[in-house]
Protein backbone atom coordinates (compact mmCIF):
# COMPACT_ATOMS: atom_id res chain seq x y z
CA UNK A 1 0.00 0.00 0.00
CA UNK A 2 1.36 3.06 -1.06
CA UNK A 3 0.90 5.46 2.59
CA UNK A 4 -0.92 8.56 2.14
CA UNK A 5 -1.59 11.60 4.04
CA UNK A 6 -3.85 14.62 2.71
CA UNK A 7 -2.14 17.86 2.30
CA UNK A 8 -3.09 20.96 4.37
CA UNK A 9 -6.22 22.40 3.20
CA UNK A 10 -5.02 25.78 3.10
CA UNK A 11 -2.17 25.02 1.05
CA UNK A 12 -4.35 23.26 -1.15
CA UNK A 13 -6.37 26.58 -1.61
CA UNK A 14 -3.08 28.58 -1.91
CA UNK A 15 -1.95 26.44 -4.65
CA UNK A 16 -5.60 26.68 -6.36
CA UNK A 17 -5.75 30.68 -5.97
CA UNK A 18 -7.10 32.27 -9.31
CA UNK A 19 -8.63 29.15 -10.46
CA UNK A 20 -12.57 28.48 -9.77
CA UNK A 21 -13.79 26.04 -10.75
CA UNK A 22 -12.39 22.67 -9.76
CA UNK A 23 -13.02 18.81 -10.25
CA UNK A 24 -12.20 16.03 -7.29
CA UNK A 25 -10.53 12.90 -8.46
CA UNK A 26 -9.81 10.21 -5.65
CA UNK A 27 -8.83 6.66 -5.83
CA UNK A 28 -10.52 3.26 -4.68
CA UNK A 29 -7.51 1.55 -3.41
CA UNK A 30 -4.58 3.15 -1.24
CA UNK A 31 -6.52 6.65 -0.79
CA UNK A 32 -8.97 4.48 0.41
CA UNK A 33 -7.79 2.89 2.22
CA UNK A 34 -5.50 6.35 4.07
CA UNK A 35 -8.98 7.81 4.40
CA UNK A 36 -7.44 10.50 2.02
CA UNK A 37 -9.18 9.93 -1.01
CA UNK A 38 -11.88 7.90 -0.71
CA UNK A 39 -15.70 8.46 -1.50
CA UNK A 40 -16.51 10.32 2.34
CA UNK A 41 -13.21 11.70 1.85
CA UNK A 42 -13.83 13.97 -1.45
CA UNK A 43 -17.90 14.14 -0.04
CA UNK A 44 -16.32 16.25 2.70
CA UNK A 45 -13.60 18.40 0.55
CA UNK A 46 -16.42 19.22 -1.94
CA UNK A 47 -18.41 20.92 0.94
CA UNK A 48 -14.74 22.62 2.68
CA UNK A 49 -13.71 24.14 -1.06
CA UNK A 50 -17.58 25.50 -1.42
CA UNK A 51 -17.17 26.61 1.54
CA UNK A 52 -14.29 28.62 0.83
CA UNK A 53 -15.77 29.89 -2.73
CA UNK A 54 -14.70 27.21 -5.05
CA UNK A 55 -17.21 25.78 -7.58
CA UNK A 56 -16.83 21.80 -7.36
CA UNK A 57 -17.69 20.82 -11.17
CA UNK A 58 -17.76 17.16 -10.53
CA UNK A 59 -16.05 14.42 -8.10
CA UNK A 60 -15.25 10.48 -8.81
CA UNK A 61 -13.34 7.64 -7.11
CA UNK A 62 -11.07 6.38 -9.95
CA UNK A 63 -11.48 2.71 -9.59
CA UNK A 64 -7.20 2.68 -10.13
CA UNK A 65 -5.57 6.07 -10.65
CA UNK A 66 -2.69 4.64 -11.14
CA UNK A 67 -4.09 2.42 -14.39
CA UNK A 68 -4.22 4.16 -17.59
CA UNK A 69 -7.24 2.05 -18.35
CA UNK A 70 -8.81 2.87 -15.14
CA UNK A 71 -7.93 6.81 -16.16
CA UNK A 72 -9.18 6.79 -19.17
CA UNK A 73 -12.40 4.78 -17.97
CA UNK A 74 -13.01 7.75 -15.30
CA UNK A 75 -12.54 10.64 -17.73
CA UNK A 76 -14.83 8.91 -19.98
CA UNK A 77 -17.88 8.71 -17.52
CA UNK A 78 -16.85 12.21 -16.25
CA UNK A 79 -15.29 14.21 -19.54
CA UNK A 80 -18.27 16.92 -19.22
CA UNK A 81 -17.31 17.89 -15.49
CA UNK A 82 -13.60 17.46 -15.91
CA UNK A 83 -14.15 19.59 -19.02
CA UNK A 84 -15.58 22.64 -16.95
CA UNK A 85 -13.09 22.91 -14.94
CA UNK A 86 -10.18 24.75 -14.40
CA UNK A 87 -7.99 22.72 -12.17
CA UNK A 88 -7.88 18.78 -11.11
CA UNK A 89 -7.43 18.22 -7.49
CA UNK A 90 -6.04 14.86 -7.22
CA UNK A 91 -6.29 12.89 -3.86
CA UNK A 92 -3.93 10.05 -4.83
CA UNK A 93 -0.35 9.16 -4.69
CA UNK A 94 1.98 11.01 -6.70
CA UNK A 95 1.44 7.87 -9.70
CA UNK A 96 -2.27 8.74 -9.97
CA UNK A 97 -1.54 12.45 -9.83
CA UNK A 98 0.84 12.17 -12.43
CA UNK A 99 -1.26 9.76 -14.79
CA UNK A 100 -4.29 11.98 -14.36
CA UNK A 101 -2.27 15.49 -15.01
CA UNK A 102 -0.99 13.26 -18.34
CA UNK A 103 -4.31 13.31 -19.64
CA UNK A 104 -4.87 16.83 -19.02
CA UNK A 105 -4.35 19.31 -22.37
CA UNK A 106 -4.05 23.03 -21.13
CA UNK A 107 -5.48 22.20 -17.43
CA UNK A 108 -3.44 22.27 -14.11
CA UNK A 109 -3.52 19.05 -12.15
CA UNK A 110 -3.12 19.74 -8.42
CA UNK A 111 -1.44 16.94 -5.79
CA UNK A 112 -4.11 17.00 -3.01
CA UNK A 113 -1.97 14.71 -1.17
CA UNK A 114 1.87 13.85 0.42
CA UNK A 115 2.66 10.43 -0.58
CA UNK A 116 5.08 8.66 2.31
CA UNK A 117 5.98 5.31 1.50
CA UNK A 118 5.05 1.72 0.32
CA UNK A 119 3.87 0.41 3.79
CA UNK A 120 2.10 -1.81 6.13
CA UNK A 121 -1.18 -0.57 7.80
CA UNK A 122 -0.30 -1.21 11.16
CA UNK A 123 -3.58 -0.11 12.61
CA UNK A 124 -6.17 2.64 10.72
CA UNK A 125 -3.89 6.04 11.12
CA UNK A 126 -0.61 3.98 12.02
CA UNK A 127 1.61 2.87 9.18
CA UNK A 128 4.94 1.43 8.77
CA UNK A 129 7.31 1.33 6.15
CA UNK A 130 8.54 -2.41 5.72
CA UNK A 131 9.78 -2.82 2.08
CA UNK A 132 11.81 -0.01 -0.33
CA UNK A 133 11.31 -1.69 -3.50
CA UNK A 134 14.48 -1.53 -4.50
CA UNK A 135 14.48 -4.77 -6.99
CA UNK A 136 16.97 -7.24 -4.98
CA UNK A 137 15.38 -8.50 -1.93
CA UNK A 138 16.96 -9.39 1.10
CA UNK A 139 14.45 -10.96 2.87
CA UNK A 140 15.44 -14.60 2.44
CA UNK A 141 18.82 -14.14 3.99
CA UNK A 142 16.97 -12.29 7.22
CA UNK A 143 14.38 -14.67 7.47
CA UNK A 144 11.53 -11.85 6.36
CA UNK A 145 13.09 -8.59 8.06
CA UNK A 146 14.23 -5.70 5.61
CA UNK A 147 17.83 -3.88 6.91
CA UNK A 148 18.07 -1.91 3.50
CA UNK A 149 14.39 -0.56 4.98
CA UNK A 150 14.11 -1.08 8.53
CA UNK A 151 17.72 -0.14 9.78
CA UNK A 152 17.99 3.64 9.93
CA UNK A 153 21.33 3.23 7.70
CA UNK A 154 20.18 0.51 5.35
CA UNK A 155 22.93 -1.63 6.60
CA UNK A 156 23.60 -4.95 5.19
CA UNK A 157 26.12 -6.70 7.32
CA UNK A 158 24.64 -6.02 10.94
CA UNK A 159 24.44 -3.14 13.45
CA UNK A 160 26.21 -0.36 13.98
CA UNK A 161 26.81 0.22 17.47
CA UNK A 162 23.73 2.10 18.60
CA UNK A 163 21.85 -0.41 19.71
CA UNK A 164 20.22 -0.07 22.99
CA UNK A 165 19.65 -2.67 25.51
CA UNK A 166 15.65 -2.45 24.46
CA UNK A 167 16.81 -3.20 21.61
CA UNK A 168 16.16 0.63 19.67
CA UNK A 169 17.83 2.29 17.65
CA UNK A 170 20.37 5.59 18.52
CA UNK A 171 18.46 7.51 15.65
CA UNK A 172 14.97 7.22 17.14
CA UNK A 173 14.37 5.32 20.73
CA UNK A 174 10.81 5.04 19.18
CA UNK A 175 12.09 2.93 16.14
CA UNK A 176 13.22 -0.89 16.48
CA UNK A 177 17.41 -2.26 15.80
CA UNK A 178 16.52 -3.82 12.64
CA UNK A 179 19.21 -6.05 13.10
CA UNK A 180 18.41 -6.93 16.67
CA UNK A 181 15.39 -8.10 15.14
CA UNK A 182 16.89 -10.06 12.70
CA UNK A 183 19.58 -11.37 15.27
CA UNK A 184 17.07 -12.24 17.27
CA UNK A 185 14.64 -14.33 14.71
CA UNK A 186 18.00 -15.96 13.49
CA UNK A 187 18.98 -17.01 16.97
CA UNK A 188 15.64 -17.99 17.81
CA UNK A 189 15.70 -20.68 14.44
CA UNK A 190 19.24 -21.44 14.64
CA UNK A 191 19.93 -19.81 11.41
CA UNK A 192 22.83 -17.19 11.99
CA UNK A 193 24.37 -18.98 10.05
CA UNK A 194 22.43 -17.14 7.26
CA UNK A 195 24.05 -13.80 8.08
CA UNK A 196 27.65 -14.67 8.94
CA UNK A 197 28.72 -14.67 5.45
CA UNK A 198 29.46 -10.77 3.93
CA UNK A 199 26.54 -9.36 2.12
CA UNK A 200 28.07 -7.63 -1.16
CA UNK A 201 27.41 -4.06 -1.47
CA UNK A 202 23.87 -3.57 -3.59
CA UNK A 203 23.27 -3.39 -6.87
CA UNK A 204 21.80 0.15 -7.71
CA UNK A 205 22.36 -0.63 -11.99
CA UNK A 206 19.09 -2.36 -12.08
CA UNK A 207 16.75 0.46 -10.49
CA UNK A 208 17.54 3.90 -11.44
CA UNK A 209 15.38 5.99 -11.54
CA UNK A 210 12.74 6.61 -13.80
CA UNK A 211 12.32 2.63 -13.77
CA UNK A 212 9.98 0.57 -16.02
CA UNK A 213 9.73 -2.56 -16.72
CA UNK A 214 8.15 -4.97 -19.08
CA UNK A 215 7.28 -8.37 -19.53
CA UNK A 216 10.14 -10.40 -21.46
CA UNK A 217 7.68 -11.25 -24.16
CA UNK A 218 7.32 -14.74 -24.54
CA UNK A 219 5.92 -14.53 -20.69
CA UNK A 220 3.14 -12.51 -21.72
CA UNK A 221 -0.08 -14.37 -21.65
CA UNK A 222 -1.80 -15.08 -25.05
CA UNK A 223 -5.33 -14.13 -25.27
CA UNK A 224 -5.92 -13.98 -28.53
CA UNK A 225 -4.84 -17.69 -28.61
CA UNK A 226 -6.64 -18.74 -25.86
CA UNK A 227 -9.73 -17.53 -27.11
CA UNK A 228 -8.79 -19.28 -30.26
CA UNK A 229 -8.53 -22.54 -28.59
CA UNK A 230 -11.73 -22.32 -26.26
CA UNK A 231 -13.59 -21.62 -29.89
CA UNK B 1 55.40 3.24 7.07
CA UNK B 2 52.90 2.93 9.65
CA UNK B 3 54.27 2.98 13.16
CA UNK B 4 51.25 2.44 14.42
CA UNK B 5 51.53 -0.91 12.58
CA UNK B 6 55.07 -1.66 13.36
CA UNK B 7 54.72 -1.21 17.16
CA UNK B 8 51.36 -3.75 17.12
CA UNK B 9 53.29 -5.57 14.65
CA UNK B 10 56.45 -5.42 17.39
CA UNK B 11 53.70 -6.33 20.53
CA UNK B 12 54.03 -3.04 21.86
CA UNK B 13 50.72 -1.83 23.84
CA UNK B 14 50.43 1.27 21.47
CA UNK B 15 48.52 4.54 22.20
CA UNK B 16 46.74 6.69 19.44
CA UNK B 17 45.13 10.05 20.08
CA UNK B 18 42.44 12.03 18.44
CA UNK B 19 41.33 15.24 17.30
CA UNK B 20 38.18 16.92 15.81
CA UNK B 21 38.68 19.24 12.42
CA UNK B 22 37.60 22.86 13.09
CA UNK B 23 33.57 23.80 12.00
CA UNK B 24 35.48 26.64 10.03
CA UNK B 25 38.89 26.97 8.38
CA UNK B 26 40.80 28.47 12.00
CA UNK B 27 42.84 25.14 12.06
CA UNK B 28 46.10 26.47 13.70
CA UNK B 29 45.30 25.78 16.96
CA UNK B 30 44.31 22.13 16.31
CA UNK B 31 47.65 21.53 14.95
CA UNK B 32 49.61 23.61 17.26
CA UNK B 33 47.49 21.40 20.54
CA UNK B 34 48.35 18.02 18.10
CA UNK B 35 51.90 18.86 17.80
CA UNK B 36 52.15 20.38 21.15
CA UNK B 37 50.59 17.16 23.62
CA UNK B 38 50.23 14.62 21.07
CA UNK B 39 53.60 14.42 18.78
CA UNK B 40 56.12 12.14 20.60
CA UNK B 41 53.69 10.88 23.07
CA UNK B 42 51.28 9.15 20.90
CA UNK B 43 51.88 6.66 17.94
CA UNK B 44 49.04 7.89 15.73
CA UNK B 45 46.76 10.61 15.30
CA UNK B 46 42.61 9.90 14.57
CA UNK B 47 41.15 12.53 12.55
CA UNK B 48 37.47 12.61 13.04
CA UNK B 49 35.39 12.64 9.85
CA UNK B 50 32.19 15.06 10.21
CA UNK B 51 32.11 13.61 13.73
CA UNK B 52 28.32 13.63 14.84
CA UNK B 53 27.34 14.42 11.50
CA UNK B 54 28.23 17.87 12.49
CA UNK B 55 29.17 19.83 9.39
CA UNK B 56 33.35 20.81 9.37
CA UNK B 57 36.49 20.34 7.94
CA UNK B 58 36.84 16.87 6.97
CA UNK B 59 39.42 14.56 7.93
CA UNK B 60 41.70 14.02 5.15
CA UNK B 61 42.80 17.58 4.57
CA UNK B 62 43.63 17.66 8.51
CA UNK B 63 45.36 14.35 7.97
CA UNK B 64 48.13 15.98 4.96
CA UNK B 65 48.45 19.20 7.63
CA UNK B 66 49.52 16.24 10.31
CA UNK B 67 51.92 14.57 7.95
CA UNK B 68 53.52 17.93 6.87
CA UNK B 69 54.09 18.39 11.05
CA UNK B 70 55.53 14.99 11.65
CA UNK B 71 52.27 13.25 13.27
CA UNK B 72 50.99 10.08 11.81
CA UNK B 73 47.28 10.31 11.01
CA UNK B 74 44.41 7.73 11.52
CA UNK B 75 42.27 8.87 8.64
CA UNK B 76 38.71 7.99 9.85
CA UNK B 77 36.44 7.36 6.76
CA UNK B 78 32.60 7.32 7.13
CA UNK B 79 29.56 5.71 5.24
CA UNK B 80 27.52 8.08 5.78
CA UNK B 81 28.52 11.11 3.25
CA UNK B 82 30.02 9.48 -0.14
CA UNK B 83 28.58 6.66 -2.26
CA UNK B 84 31.09 3.95 -3.22
CA UNK B 85 32.88 5.88 -5.94
CA UNK B 86 33.88 8.74 -3.88
CA UNK B 87 35.10 6.63 -1.19
CA UNK B 88 36.91 4.56 -3.27
CA UNK B 89 38.40 8.05 -4.69
CA UNK B 90 39.10 9.13 -1.48
CA UNK B 91 41.33 6.34 -0.55
CA UNK B 92 43.23 6.84 -3.49
CA UNK B 93 43.65 10.10 -2.69
CA UNK B 94 44.49 9.56 1.41
CA UNK B 95 47.12 7.21 -0.41
CA UNK B 96 49.28 10.07 -2.80
CA UNK B 97 48.60 12.06 0.88
CA UNK B 98 50.69 10.34 2.63
CA UNK B 99 47.95 8.25 5.27
CA UNK B 100 48.45 5.02 5.46
CA UNK B 101 46.34 4.54 8.50
CA UNK B 102 42.61 4.59 8.03
CA UNK B 103 39.53 3.81 10.30
CA UNK B 104 37.00 2.16 8.26
CA UNK B 105 33.35 3.33 9.97
CA UNK B 106 29.37 3.48 9.15
CA UNK B 107 29.47 6.95 11.26
CA UNK B 108 26.69 8.75 12.99
CA UNK B 109 23.50 9.59 11.02
CA UNK B 110 22.56 12.42 9.73
CA UNK B 111 19.42 12.94 12.03
CA UNK B 112 21.81 13.10 15.15
CA UNK B 113 24.16 16.39 13.55
CA UNK B 114 23.43 19.97 12.62
CA UNK B 115 22.22 19.37 8.81
CA UNK B 116 19.19 16.13 9.48
CA UNK B 117 17.75 17.87 6.10
CA UNK B 118 20.52 15.85 4.77
CA UNK B 119 20.38 12.59 2.31
CA UNK B 120 22.54 10.01 4.30
CA UNK B 121 24.09 7.96 1.64
CA UNK B 122 25.18 4.12 3.25
CA UNK B 123 26.33 3.11 -0.05
CA UNK B 124 28.54 0.92 1.71
CA UNK B 125 28.45 -0.58 4.85
CA UNK B 126 31.84 -0.44 7.01
CA UNK B 127 32.48 -4.37 6.47
CA UNK B 128 31.70 -3.61 2.57
CA UNK B 129 33.91 -0.46 2.52
CA UNK B 130 37.04 -2.76 4.59
CA UNK B 131 36.37 -4.87 1.66
CA UNK B 132 37.09 -2.42 -1.25
CA UNK B 133 40.52 -1.14 0.72
CA UNK B 134 41.14 -4.21 0.13
CA UNK B 135 40.71 -4.41 -3.14
CA UNK B 136 42.56 -1.09 -3.38
CA UNK B 137 45.49 -2.55 -2.18
CA UNK B 138 45.45 -6.01 -4.31
CA UNK B 139 45.46 -3.25 -7.58
CA UNK B 140 42.11 -3.00 -8.58
CA UNK B 141 38.83 -1.09 -7.83
CA UNK B 142 35.87 -2.68 -6.24
CA UNK B 143 34.29 -3.73 -9.89
CA UNK B 144 37.64 -5.28 -10.78
CA UNK B 145 39.17 -2.65 -12.80
CA UNK B 146 43.14 -2.59 -12.90
CA UNK B 147 44.47 0.37 -10.96
CA UNK B 148 47.45 2.39 -11.76
CA UNK B 149 49.60 2.29 -8.91
CA UNK B 150 47.92 0.55 -5.82
CA UNK B 151 47.89 2.11 -2.40
CA UNK B 152 48.96 0.70 1.14
CA UNK B 153 47.10 1.15 4.12
CA UNK B 154 46.96 -0.10 7.41
CA UNK B 155 43.31 -0.62 8.10
CA UNK B 156 41.01 -0.78 11.47
CA UNK B 157 37.45 -0.75 11.99
CA UNK B 158 35.48 0.10 15.53
CA UNK B 159 33.61 -2.22 17.91
CA UNK B 160 31.30 -1.19 21.11
CA UNK B 161 32.25 -3.68 23.69
CA UNK B 162 29.33 -2.64 25.60
CA UNK B 163 26.25 -3.43 23.27
CA UNK B 164 23.96 -4.98 25.31
CA UNK B 165 23.44 -8.10 23.67
CA UNK B 166 27.20 -8.60 22.56
CA UNK B 167 26.56 -11.29 20.07
CA UNK B 168 25.29 -9.21 17.39
CA UNK B 169 28.83 -6.81 17.63
CA UNK B 170 30.95 -9.90 17.99
CA UNK B 171 29.42 -11.58 14.39
CA UNK B 172 30.08 -8.19 12.83
CA UNK B 173 33.56 -7.41 14.00
CA UNK B 174 33.96 -11.46 13.17
CA UNK B 175 32.80 -9.98 9.36
CA UNK B 176 35.19 -6.64 9.48
CA UNK B 177 38.19 -8.68 10.31
CA UNK B 178 37.48 -11.23 7.04
CA UNK B 179 36.86 -8.17 5.30
CA UNK B 180 40.39 -7.17 6.16
CA UNK B 181 40.19 -5.26 9.00
CA UNK B 182 44.04 -5.13 10.52
CA UNK B 183 43.35 -3.35 14.08
CA UNK B 184 40.36 -2.32 16.01
CA UNK B 185 39.24 0.62 17.82
CA UNK B 186 36.59 -0.10 20.62
CA UNK B 187 34.33 2.84 21.56
CA UNK B 188 34.33 4.40 25.27
CA UNK B 189 34.68 1.84 27.54
CA UNK B 190 34.75 2.61 31.56
CA UNK B 191 34.09 -0.65 33.34
CA UNK B 192 37.11 -3.01 32.92
CA UNK B 193 34.36 -6.39 33.47
CA UNK B 194 32.58 -5.60 30.92
CA UNK B 195 35.63 -4.95 28.25
CA UNK B 196 36.91 -8.89 29.43
CA UNK B 197 33.72 -10.20 28.92
CA UNK B 198 34.48 -8.72 24.92
CA UNK B 199 37.93 -9.61 24.67
CA UNK B 200 36.77 -12.84 25.62
CA UNK B 201 34.10 -12.99 22.92
CA UNK B 202 37.01 -11.69 20.61
CA UNK B 203 39.00 -14.65 20.95
CA UNK B 204 40.91 -15.75 17.82
CA UNK B 205 39.85 -12.77 16.14
CA UNK B 206 43.46 -12.39 15.45
CA UNK B 207 44.02 -8.68 15.32
CA UNK B 208 45.00 -6.20 17.89
CA UNK B 209 42.55 -4.26 19.96
CA UNK B 210 42.87 -0.83 21.12
CA UNK B 211 40.63 0.28 23.73
CA UNK B 212 38.17 2.74 23.95
CA UNK B 213 38.81 5.58 26.52
CA UNK B 214 36.97 9.08 26.54
CA UNK B 215 38.35 11.54 29.21
CA UNK B 216 35.58 11.87 31.50
CA UNK B 217 35.17 16.07 31.89
CA UNK B 218 32.36 16.65 34.52
CA UNK B 219 29.89 14.03 36.29
CA UNK B 220 27.19 15.50 34.21
CA UNK B 221 29.03 13.94 31.33
CA UNK B 222 29.63 10.69 32.63
CA UNK B 223 25.40 10.91 33.52
CA UNK B 224 24.75 12.06 30.41
CA UNK B 225 26.63 9.23 28.90
CA UNK B 226 24.81 6.86 31.16
CA UNK B 227 21.12 8.07 29.84
CA UNK B 228 22.13 8.60 26.03
CA UNK B 229 24.92 6.77 24.64
CA UNK B 230 24.22 3.22 24.14
CA UNK B 231 26.52 1.01 25.54
CA UNK B 232 28.31 3.31 28.14
CA UNK B 233 27.91 2.53 31.32
CA UNK B 234 30.15 4.31 33.97
CA UNK B 235 30.10 2.58 37.34
CA UNK B 236 28.47 5.05 39.55
CA UNK B 237 31.97 5.11 42.14
CA UNK B 238 33.61 7.23 38.89
CA UNK B 239 30.47 9.41 38.61
CA UNK B 240 30.90 10.06 42.21
CA UNK B 241 34.20 10.74 42.08
CA UNK B 242 34.01 13.05 39.46
CA UNK B 243 31.29 14.39 41.72
CA UNK B 244 33.22 14.84 44.73
CA UNK B 245 36.02 16.73 41.76
CA UNK B 246 36.49 20.75 42.13
CA UNK B 247 36.85 22.30 39.27
CA UNK B 248 40.12 23.44 38.99
CA UNK B 249 41.15 19.92 40.05
CA UNK B 250 38.78 18.02 36.92
CA UNK B 251 41.97 17.45 34.36
CA UNK B 252 43.82 16.08 37.12
CA UNK B 253 41.43 13.36 38.66
CA UNK B 254 40.20 12.80 35.13
CA UNK B 255 43.58 12.19 33.98
CA UNK B 256 43.67 10.14 36.84
CA UNK B 257 40.54 8.03 35.94
CA UNK B 258 41.48 7.55 32.78
CA UNK B 259 45.18 6.08 33.49
CA UNK B 260 44.05 3.64 36.28
CA UNK B 261 41.42 2.41 33.49
CA UNK B 262 44.22 2.11 30.93
CA UNK B 263 46.76 0.12 33.35
CA UNK B 264 43.55 -2.52 34.79
CA UNK B 265 43.03 -3.19 31.02
CA UNK B 266 46.37 -3.41 30.37
CA UNK B 267 46.99 -6.97 29.96
CA UNK B 268 43.83 -7.71 28.16
CA UNK B 269 44.24 -5.74 24.91
CA UNK B 270 47.14 -4.25 22.83
CA UNK B 271 46.33 -0.56 22.96
CA UNK B 272 44.57 2.66 24.12
CA UNK B 273 43.23 4.93 22.12
CA UNK B 274 42.67 8.19 23.66
CA UNK B 275 39.56 10.80 22.81
CA UNK B 276 40.09 13.39 24.75
CA UNK B 277 37.34 16.11 23.21
CA UNK B 278 39.70 18.87 23.25
CA UNK B 279 41.63 18.00 26.45
CA UNK B 280 44.58 17.41 24.44
CA UNK B 281 47.03 18.77 27.41
CA UNK B 282 45.95 16.12 29.54
CA UNK B 283 47.20 13.10 28.28
CA UNK B 284 50.56 13.67 28.99
CA UNK B 285 49.00 13.04 32.66
CA UNK B 286 46.86 10.27 31.35
CA UNK B 287 50.00 8.23 29.88
CA UNK B 288 52.03 8.90 33.24
CA UNK B 289 49.28 7.55 35.26
CA UNK B 290 48.91 4.44 33.21
CA UNK B 291 52.91 4.15 33.16
CA UNK B 292 53.38 3.81 29.18
CA UNK B 293 56.40 5.50 28.06
CA UNK B 294 55.88 7.83 25.52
Amino acid sequence: MIILKQKDFDDLLLAMDGEQNVFIAGCALCATACKVGGQEELDALEKRLADAGKTVTGKHVFDTPCRAGGVRDGFKAHGAAIEAADAILVMACGTGTQSIGDRLDTKPVHPGCESLFVGEIKALGRYEEKCSVCNECLLEMTDGICPMTRCSKGLLNGPCGGYSADGKCEVDPNKDCAWLLIYERLKARGHLDKIAAIQPPHDHSGHQHPRSYRWPKPERPKKKAKREESA
Amino acid sequence: MSRLRDALDAGRFAVTGEIGPPKGTTIDPVLEEAERHLKGRVLAVNVTELQTAVMRVGSLAVCRLLVERGVEPVYQVVCRDRNRLALESDLLSAAILGVENVLLLTGDHVLMGDHPQARPVYDLDSVQLLRVAADLEGGHDMVGNDLDGAPTFFKGCVAAPGAEPMEPQILKLRKKVEAGAQFVQTQAVYDPGRFEQFVAATEGLGVPILVGIVLLKSAGMARYMNENVPGVDVPEAIVQRMADTPKEDRRKVSAEIAGDLIRRVQPMCQGAHLMTLGWDDVVPAVLACAEIEP
